[in-house]
């Protein structure tokens, strides 16, 4: 069934011609998307087919050679203070979760809001218990991250990026890395977030996922958006043959 | 029968006799290899303790040992050694009362090792009942500083304020300044041994670390000129022996700078020692900087820190735990290279040594027990190293996978 989320009409990342080479690899061929406040997108495709290669532009962890991207209303440029105001508003979530070993679950979480937000420590640790509430794992604050489960570790990252209080959140096959029998505790999670009204760009092949909470899916194939639309079309009536083909793979 | 009533407990380890049984005397032959060695083990030991205790003679030790701790450092000045090293004994048992963990075992061992001090079955002649005192004053000291550092709630920043403080102090109670009466200038040619390879060593460690660390991120720069420069101090440095960059210090540099402009001697010992153990500081710190996954600057850098915090909260804490026995390594390589400065004629642990040998014909055939001192007291020092770096490893590797 389809979550009801609450997207607006205001448009908060523009890309227009995004373009991208690694070396003479042209991996991003020319991305026009636009995505709108409090939408949940679901980006898939086969590997290598640049999907996470784009989202990754969205916060400037991979540099575009060509085309327009603009965030919240701040152009992508080469200035620093642009990248870092993006950065601040747009949460990433990562395959292999990235969590900080040498700092305790709940320094994980305060270290950006203290640091880049300015706030008192007791604000910050105080918001860090909640988001740990939220995701449900508030015991596992004085643990370093070494010691928790994959779906634990995935969970803290999450709370991670909320910390900053991010317009957007970016994740990037984010149950890719997990046990089977954790996937579903993460996914959980974002499902919480995608009703909350979250701008949301996905990277997963979890289909189920998808057809319940994505607003709109993009399929990705050799750089270029190849078809996009709400789960159902997808799903039920796709019109490239390659879309057709991946899902009979994957599904 | 449940399943959970018959549990299936691992093997029990062997006991003593099963265990002697079983890798010492499991047949004749091991029987025999064991007998032999254990024989050979007890001779050695036996002759060893012999040696030691009736064939050598401790007396070239036993009458310089005011040499061996501070060289040639005029006798009439020695109170300001013994206040400088009651601060720092003071400030580290304050430390340990404060930290705890490594540094309190650390301090009490020190306050444990004065008393010993104090009671060292020598004739008084060598060893006076006023130092005694002084050392049983010291170890009053650590353990008065430990009661205080349990009890003032100091944070690490003044504490190491204070460390700072006690450091500068000490150099100035140690060379004096000029032109006055109260703290007359003790020209640092007269600052020798023990406490002199102990300065020159602290200095290196000291300096040498964050010079070493802002080489390897020098050497990791996007920009080509910062890059190539610390390229090139490393590796030139690295290509050249110490001895070498001491000459250089040491003779060379003077030649260079205008007449009136003089570096202290020792003080020229102390910048080449810095130098080199900051290019090799610097590979060490490089090594751990590539350790860290890309993955952890980018989560940095997803979530808005900056180059400089990304750097110093995320990535350094990281690289250095990992080479810490790198580190420690060389530091303790370092402590051992003070010998070195023998070259430039500086009088540390090793050139006292031999100074006393020299000193009294009688004594020219007593090197090997003053060089069993010297070695005896270099290990002493680089044990405490290596054993402090093992705690450290533990204590920070807690949580770590």
């Amino acid at each position: 069934m389809q979550a009801s989320n609450q997207v607006s009409t205001e448009d908060i990342i523009i890309c227009r011609g995004v373009h991208k080479w690694y070396e003479d690899f042209h991996v991003l061929r020319g991305i026009d998307a636009t995505i709108k406040k409090g939408e949940v997108v679901v980006i898939f495709g086969p590997s290598g087919s640049g999907k996470s290669t784009f989202i990754r532009t969205i916060n400037r962890l991979e540099t575009h050679q060509k085309g327009d991207i603009i965030v919240d209303g701040i152009a992508m440029t080469d200035d620093v203070r642009n990248i870092e105001a993006i950065r601040s508003e747009v949460g990433m979530v990562f395959q292999q979760f990235n969590l900080f070993p040498h700092l305790k679950v709940i320094d994980n979480i305060t270290l950006a809001p203290i640091w880049v937000r300015r706030w008192p420590k007791a604000k910050a640790e105080q918001i860090a218990m909640e988001l740990l509430a939220r995701v449900g794992i508030p015991d596992q604050a004085h643990k370093y991250p070494g010691q928790l489960s994959g779906g634990q570790q995935q969970r803290v990252a999450i709370a991670r990026s909320l910390a900053m209080q991010p317009k957007i959140m970016l994740f990037g096959e984010p149950t890719s890395a997990l046990d089977p029998e954790m996937i579903k505790e993460v996914l959980d999670v974002m499902k919480g977030l995608a009703t909350s009204g979250m701008t949301m760009l996905v990277v997963t092949h979890e289909m189920g996922f998808a057809r319940e909470v994505a607003d709109r899916m993009i399929f990705f194939d050799q750089g270029l958006i190849v078809e996009q639309g709400t789960p159902e079309h997808i799903f039920s009536n796709p019109q490239e043959d390659r879309t057709k083909l991946f899902l009979s793979q994957i599904l | 029968m449940s399943i959970s009533s018959e549990v299936i407990r691992p093997p029990s380890r062997p006991g003593v006799a099963r265990w002697l049984h079983k890798n010492l005397f499991s047949s004749w032959w091991n029987t025999l290899l064991t007998v032999v060695s254990l024989a050979l083990v007890g001779f050695v030991l036996v002759q060893a303790a012999r040696w030691v205790l009736f064939s050598a003679d401790w007396s070239p030790v036993v009458q310089s040992l005011r040499l061996f701790a501070v060289g040639p450092y005029p006798a009439e000045e020695m109170w300001r050694i013994w206040l400088a090293l009651g601060l720092a004994t003071w400030l580290l048992g304050f430390s340990g009362g404060r930290a705890g963990g490594i540094v309190q075992t650390f301090a009490l061992a020190l306050a444990l090792a004065f008393v010993a001090l104090a009671l060292l079955p020598i004739k008084l002649e060598y060893l006076a009942l006023a130092s005694r005192l002084k050392w049983v004053g010291l170890a009053a000291a650590a353990l008065i500083g430990f009661g205080l550092g349990r009890r003032i709630k100091l944070t690490a920043r003044w504490l190491t304020l204070a460390w700072v403080v006690v450091f500068l102090l000490t150099l100035l109670l140690l060379g004096g300044l000029r032109n006055q009466a109260v703290l007359p200038f003790v020209e640092s040619g007269r600052w020798g041994g023990l406490l002199l390879t102990f300065l020159l060593a602290l200095v290196g460690i000291v300096a040498s670390f964050p010079i070493g660390v802002l080489l390897a991120l020098g050497r990791q720069s996007k920009l080509p000129v910062l890059k190539a420069l610390c390229v090139l101090f490393i590796e030139v440095v690295r290509g050249v022996p110490l001895v070498t960059i001491l000459f250089m210090t040491s003779i060379l540099l003077p030649l260079f700078l205008p007449p009136d402009f003089r570096i202290d001697r020792v003080l020229r010992a102390m910048l080449g020692m810095t130098l080199f153990a900051a290019a090799y500081m610097a590979e060490n710190v490089r090594g751990g900087l590539q350790s860290i996954p890309a993955g952890q600057v980018e989560a940095a850098k997803a979530m808005g820190l900056n180059g400089w915090q990304t750097m110093l909260l995320i990535v350094l804490p990281q690289a250095l735990r990992v080479v810490i026995p790198a580190i420690v390594g060389q530091f303790i390589a370092l402590f051992m290279d003070t010998t070195l400065a023998i070259i430039v004629g500086l009088l540390e642990l090793l050139a006292i040594g031999r100074a006393i040998l020299n000193s009294n014909p009688a004594w020219l055939l007593r090197d090997m027990e003053i060089y069993l001192f010297i070695a005896l007291i270099f290990w002493v020092f680089t044990y405490s190293m290596a054993y402090a770096s093992r705690r450290a490893e533990t204590a920070l590797g807690l949580g770590k996978r």
